[in-house]
């Protein structure tokens, strides 16, 4: 029987989350004084949460990797933050914005979280306008909103193609009040390497300052993580190369369940791959979809011509081109969520129809865009007649301002005008649905720790809808976890502060200290890179878009291969106590090479396709859904939290049955 | 093609560094510039030797953590990129290249190409935020209407990544390309006009107390701006403190 209680409040699903709120416990202003809190992270959902707990009157204690908390990877978020506030007067409502996000996520996730995400998620607007976040206005001087996959309505708001970056510096620059005041403890360059659980809670981790090399002890009463997703695990994706998932996986391995790791966004418009020595993937904005057209050519002999360069993409007719998009799902067309742009895409490739020299690319189109701005702007400013020429000048003015720096960083990453020719795009890991298990209080399955953001597992279920993860971060930090970690905190005003010289702090210090004299001993012969691209490949090839139970059982094999042989063979240069990135690497890459056999598990425990994960076994097989992923409700309607038992092979499956309370359960069609 | 690197190496605040030579080997034009370092670094380990310390994250060009100062300029030969943004195909096959961290006093190296750039972050807790609470009930967004053209003009300045190069380039190493935008972001909205004449006045004040240099109008940080921020900002600050000062 399952242990996991997800304390999800009793009552209709539009007052949980404020009756919750009415009959929580509180701690007076006097008591919070004395109550510390550790935050790990300092992206959207750290940040927001740590100026927002230091606001309240908490110590708080924040950790991050990076030389400062503005650089945490939510900044690379390009296109913008859902949110139900219906300025736009197409229908949208927090029921609806709710409806979109559990459909979206194939029904694998929680009703009662992501119904309080879609009530939240206006507030987060008010602040943040509030903050100074310089929103993208329309000429009346009011906010703009853009549309993105997956929904029917306009409820996106964005800052250029810059959002996340601009709502990173909003909490950023909450943080920086809070550290002038002295409420938080700023620590730059430092590394959570673990959890320290005093009488089954936890209440310190062991950090290591990565300028000395020296390993602290930081207690609390409470400890949140919010260290983002674990995408890396791909070793190429578009996340930021410090990313990891090694705050997560060290709770993990005391006692914190870890749920749905097979849940992986691939999202559809990156840059292709070009060759071995690529570090990362760039995505380009989902955004783009709104005005760009994808097609490949209809024919194959089309296809042999672009690649040897006899042909450019501008050269085939409209009747040359195959909108695969917009062909197989007219009701959505080029905004249809992720996963299925995303395996569309690969089904084309797989054809034989990819468009660049590794068969792996599909073309973004804008020229139908500019061309249809290009008019409307001829009209506006009274052109009779205008030119061809004249209606692309115009056009690509207007592509230029909404999309301008995205235009740009493609053209100095692949040396070609997107003006002037379709962009090459293709599918890359982008984000993880998986992640910590937490209850509705944000709580992870260890008391007092708590997991928010990309690290936990909550709201997005199988497949995340764009400009969704920023409203989670956003919403965890600023209104939710205020709230439930005071309720838990209650308990603690007299506790006083948590000594670090117990035994407790002793044996922990002790595991980290030996694994980096491991480390720094070790005289192996190959560098963490290879162990990490070696690891990265498999999961591509067998974990990646499609998988299947062969692939799965291999993976996992190969995976636990690759591990015994990174802890013979690692060869880690430098001193330890001494800023050493490969060292910092090592211990991330360990990391990597358990869960990674974790996720390989998930997938192939979970015999149906749902979201981003779809198994080969499950699919449609005839109607009008022929091909589509088969989800199955009746065998696998629950979320998967493992428990840690040693090895990852052997894990022990928890199961968190899913109830659809307030929406009816079916296949998600967007055709 | 194959390259002869000179790098700055410094084992770390209190050690003397010194230029060292590398070769690397095979490299391709589509190459970022980090990639290439990536080679460079791969070659080290595996010859057991310590790889080059530098400061890079997201690989993307928004960070700003990447900061490296290549030929003499900061961020290399290429206009409005940061380091991370910048490919192989800029160089030539036989060609040297010079890499060294950004040199200021205000930004004491920490180890070979990084810099501690915490004197960033002091500016910013000096006054760079919006005193407000989160609480979930300010006022609706659209409450205050915002002209477009200000609006686009304060997310221009907040484009700022703070990676530093202005500072990096600016042969006084003032840092009032930085503070400018941060302080023009805020003077452009009406949220931010209350607390105005304390954020500049602070702001300039912990400036001052990091050690930068003051702006001689020469402009290089304007060019070396990966984000294109425009020295407008430093003379709307200038402005800024101007009416703090007469207050």
């Amino acid at each position: 029987m399952s242990v996991l209680n997800s304390k999800v409040p009793k009552g209709p699903i539009k007052d949980k989350w404020t009756t919750y709120k009415d009959k929580i416990n509180l701690v007076n202003p006097a008591n919070k004084r004395h109550i510390d809190i550790i935050v790990v992270g300092t992206g959207l959902a750290g940040g927001s949460a740590a100026a927002t707990l230091a606001e309240l009157g908490y110590n708080v204690k924040a950790f991050c990797y990076q030389d400062s908390p503005r650089r945490a990877h939510s900044i690379a978020a390009q296109g913008g933050i859902n949110a139900a506030k219906n300025y736009q007067g197409d229908g949208d409502s927090t029921y609806r914005l709710f409806y979109d996000t559990v459909k979206g996520g194939d029904y694998r996730s929680r009703e009662a979280n992501v119904y309080r995400l879609a009530e939240v998620s206006t507030n987060i607007i008010d602040q943040c306008v509030a903050q100074g976040v310089p929103f993208a206005r329309d000429y009346g001087g009011l906010l703009d909103n853009r549309s993105f996959g997956g929904v029917l309505v306009s409820r996106t708001f964005y800052a250029k193609g810059q959002t996340g970056q601009q709502l990173l510096l909003g909490a950023y620059s909450a943080m920086n009040r809070q550290i002038a005041r002295g409420k938080i403890q700023m620590y730059n360059r430092h590394e959570m390497l673990d959890v320290v659980k005093v009488d089954g809670k936890a209440r310190g981790i062991i950090a290591r300052d990565l300028i000395t090399g020296k390993i602290e002890r930081h207690s609390a009463h409470a400890v949140v993580i919010a260290s983002g997703g674990y995408g890396n695990v791909y070793f190429l994706s578009t996340n930021a190369m410090g990313s990891n998932a090694t705050a997560a996986w060290k709770i993990h391995k005391k006692g914190a369940f870890f749920a749905n790791p097979c849940y992986t966004q691939i999202h559809p418009t990156c840059i292709p791959r070009s060759g071995d020595y690529q570090s990362k993937l760039t995505l380009m904005s989902e955004s783009l979809r709104n005005d760009g057209r994808i097609w490949v050519p209809k024919n194959m002999d089309d296809v042999m011509a672009i690649r040897e360069g006899r042909k450019k993409p501008t050269d085939l007719s409209e009747d040359e081109r195959d909108y695969y998009l917009e062909r197989r799902y007219p009701a959505f067309g080029n905004l249809v969520p992720r996963d299925v742009a995303s395996r569309a895409a690969k089904e084309r490739c797989d054809a034989g129809y990819g468009v660049n020299a590794t068969g792996e690319a599909v073309y973004l189109d804008f020229a139908a865009a500019i061309e249809r701005y290009g008019k409307e702007q001829a009209k506006i400013h009274h052109i009779e007649n205008p030119s061809k020429a004249k209606i692309t000048e115009l056009g690509e003015a207007i592509v230029e301002a909404k999309y301008g720096n995205l235009f740009q960083m493609y053209e100095k990453i692949v040396d070609q005008n997107p003006y002037k020719t379709p962009m090459m795009i293709y599918p890359a890991v982008h984000y993880t649905m998986g992640g910590v298990w937490v209850d509705y209080n944000l709580m992870t399955t260890i008391p007092g720790c708590y997991c928010i953001g990309e690290a936990n597992f909550s709201d997005h279920g199988a497949n995340r809808l764009g400009a969704s993860a920023l409203m989670q971060g956003l919403a965890d930090g600023y209104f939710v976890l205020p709230y439930t970690i005071g309720d838990y905190l209650s308990d603690d005003i007299r506790t006083g502060p948590i000594p670090t010289d117990s035994k407790e702090f002793d044996d922990v210090e002790k595991e980290v200290k030996d694994r980096i004299d491991f480390f720094m001993n070790n005289k192996g012969t190959k560098s963490v890179d290879y162990f990490h691209k070696k690891l990265g490949g498999i999961m591509w090839d067998k974990v990646g878009m499609s998988r299947n139970a062969t692939g799965l059982k291999e993976a996992m094999v190969e995976i636990k291969a690759i591990r015994e042989e990174f802890w013979k063979e690692v060869k880690v240069p430098g001193g330890a106590n001494e800023m050493n990135p490969e060292l910092e690497k090592a211990g991330r890459v360990a990391d990597f090479l358990e869960l990674g056999e974790l996720f390989a598990k998930d997938a192939l425990t979970r015999e149906e396709s749902c979201g981003g994960h779809f198994r080969e076994e499950s699919a449609e097989e005839d109607g009008p859904q022929k091909g589509e992923a088969k989800r199955n409700d009746k065998d696998f309607a629950f979320v998967s939290a493992w428990e840690y038992k040693g090895e990852p092979a052997d894990a022990v499956l928890h199961k968190e049955e899913l109830e659809f309370k307030d929406i009816e359960l079916k296949q998600r069609s967007y055709k | 093609m194959n390259l002869t690197l000179k790098i700055w190496r410094q084992k770390d605040s209190n050690t003397k560094g010194q230029m060292v030579d590398y070769k690397v080997t095979d490299i391709s034009e589509h190459m970022s510039f980090l990639e290439m370092m990536d080679v460079l670094n791969e070659q080290l380990v595996n010859s057991g030797e310590e790889p080059v310390a530098f400061d890079h994250d997201c690989r993307e060009g928004i960070c700003g953590m990447c900061s490296m100062y290549i030929n003499g300029e900061a961020h290399g030969p290429d206009r409005g990129i940061t380091t991370c943004q910048l490919h192989m195909r800029m160089f030539k096959d036989g060609d040297t290249i010079t890499i060294e961290p950004w040199r200021a006093k205000a930004f004491p190296v920490i180890k070979d190409l990084v810099v501690d750039r915490t004197a960033f972050e002091r500016i910013q807790q000096a006054g760079g935020y919006i005193s407000v609470n989160t609480s979930g009930n300010t006022q609706d967004a659209n409450a205050i209407p915002i002209s477009k053209h200000a609006a686009d003009e304060a997310m221009d300045a907040a484009a700022c990544i703070g990676c530093g190069a202005c500072v990096a380039t600016c042969k006084n190493s003032s840092a009032m390309l930085f503070v400018g935008a941060k302080v023009s972001q805020y003077a452009l909205l009406p949220q931010g006009q209350i607390e105005a004449a304390d954020r500049v006045r602070n702001m300039v004040e912990q400036m001052d107390a990091e050690g930068f240099g003051n702006c001689t109008n020469t402009g290089a940080c304007e060019v070396e701006c990966p984000k294109g921020i425009s020295l407008d900002t430093i003379a709307r600050m200038n402005r800024e403190l101007m009416k703090a000062n007469l207050k």
